[in-house]
């Protein structure tokens, strides 16, 4: 039990710690590189050689009654940042990959129309690692679940596991267009990875999420559950939410208000 | 009729040695050697060269279990790393050509490596644009005097951009 509060003294995610390194980091990595041009380098969450940390968890909250009626920044914005063939240009579209999908619903009864993105819900009891028999597909320490894919063999149980089908299955080579932080490829398994290069580089956000704010709508917040004075914990306390499929007990690291 | 069958089994013995021998002398120059073009980037490896030709495999196998299950993301050892600095000028890339760094020596050993069916081959952003080349732009010739290789017009013009 001691070593267990040590480690969480010396996280580097504790608030005063990482207020301290932002600041540090704003000073130091301001770097000239001609008069009147500074590059200044983004603050790091963590140091190269700090792993994931438990005392994270990375989630997301979606406000489906701000997401709006035709939009698909997300979705491009996924895409772009990760190197995937969007559904409308793929060769075959019941194979095309689906990191993220908008779904347009409609209740039958009352007319009322609800936009939301749908992705991996990041569960903390995750069906898809359940069932997978390689260990390939797994929750990494702050929460993202992730597939590895030098482990995995294509079997694709985790597809068939996974309540909210938010996995795909790379069908065909795809010829070295992937992007050089996004490594993914024929054979395996793939989805959402909360844009985990991202996190891991300290942006601290993900594309979709971003493009939403780009575009003005505000629908997407990124943050850790697990630090109550994050954004994400701020909101998710003020509004009530929910997650999809409650009754599995998953306990999802995505969560919806407005559905 | 003995003697015939004697003088038929010397002159088949004889002729199945010289084949043989013929077969055994080797080609010239055998299969061909890789070409181990000296990376664009740096001095040194983050290894020696002789531990890096044997157990860069091991490394690579260490750090990718590190960074995809822990999120360590160290840059030593990390493939990503590998290919910023050696992918080849002509292509920008580690595997593209059969003379490229990764693909060179694997042909020669008949070592197939499936790294390249899900990691990209080339360093991230454009070749001209990629921090190596901006950093080393001003002795990348002196680098491709030493390589013995023409450096063409169209490659200076890349390095100047």
């Amino acid at each position: 039990m001691s070593e267990l509060k040590s480690m969480s003294d010396n996280t580097p995610n504790s608030p005063e710690r990482r207020r301290f390194i932002g600041a540090a980091a704003a000073t130091a990595a301001g770097l000239t590189i001609a008069p009147g041009v500074i590059l200044v380098e983004v603050a790091h969450g963590r140091s190269e050689e700090q792993g994931a940390s438990s005392a994270v968890r990375w989630g997301m909250l979606v406000d489906a009654t701000k997401c709006a009626t035709g939009c698909n920044d997300c979705v491009t914005a996924c895409s772009t940042e990760n190197g995937w063939t969007p559904v409308a240009e793929s060769k075959h579209a019941k194979q095309a990959p689906q990191w993220i999908r908008k779904l347009e619903l409609q209740d039958p009864l009352t007319q009322i129309e609800t936009n939301l993105p749908m992705m991996c819900q990041h569960c903390a009891e995750p069906p898809c690692v359940d069932v997978c028999p390689t260990g390939a597909s797994f929750k990494r320490a702050d929460g993202i679940v992730l597939v590895n894919r030098h482990t995995c063999i294509g079997c694709r149980y985790c597809m068939m596991a996974c309540p909210y089908k938010a996995r795909s299955l790379v069908h065909e080579s795809l010829n070295d267009t992937q992007k050089a932080d996004v490594p993914r490829g024929i054979g395996c398994v793939e989805s959402c990875t909360l844009c985990v290069q991202k996190v891991d580089r300290g942006d601290g956000n993900t594309a979709c999420a971003e493009a939403c704010t780009a575009a003005g709508h505000n629908a997407l917040l990124f943050g850790d559950m697990n630090d109550p004075e994050s954004e994400i914990s701020k909101r998710l306390r003020e509004l009530p939410t929910k997650q999809v499929r409650a009754d599995l007990n998953l306990n999802l690291g995505v969560r919806y208000h407005g559905i | 009729m003995k003697r015939i069958l004697a003088l038929g089994a010397v002159v088949l013995t004889t002729a199945a040695l010289a084949w043989a021998g013929a077969d055994a002398q080797p080609k010239a120059g055998g299969a061909p050697k890789p070409v181990i073009t000296k990376a664009v980037k740096g001095e040194q490896c983050v290894e020696p060269t002789d531990i890096m030709r044997r157990n860069h495999m091991e490394f690579l196998d260490h750090h990718r279990d590190q960074a995809v299950i822990e999120g360590v993301r160290t840059k030593k050892h990390s493939l990503k790393e590998c290919i910023n600095c050696h992918a080849s000028e002509k292509t920008g890339s580690v595997a593209a050509a059969k003379d490229d760094f990764c693909v060179s020596c694997h042909s020669y050993a008949a070592v197939k490596i499936d790294c390249f069916d899900c990691h990209s081959t080339k360093p991230q952003g454009s070749v001209a644009m990629h921090p190596l080349n901006a950093e080393t732009a001003h002795y990348k010739h002196q680098l491709a005097a030493q390589a013995n290789s023409k450096v063409s017009a169209e490659e200076m013009a890349g390095v100047a951009q």
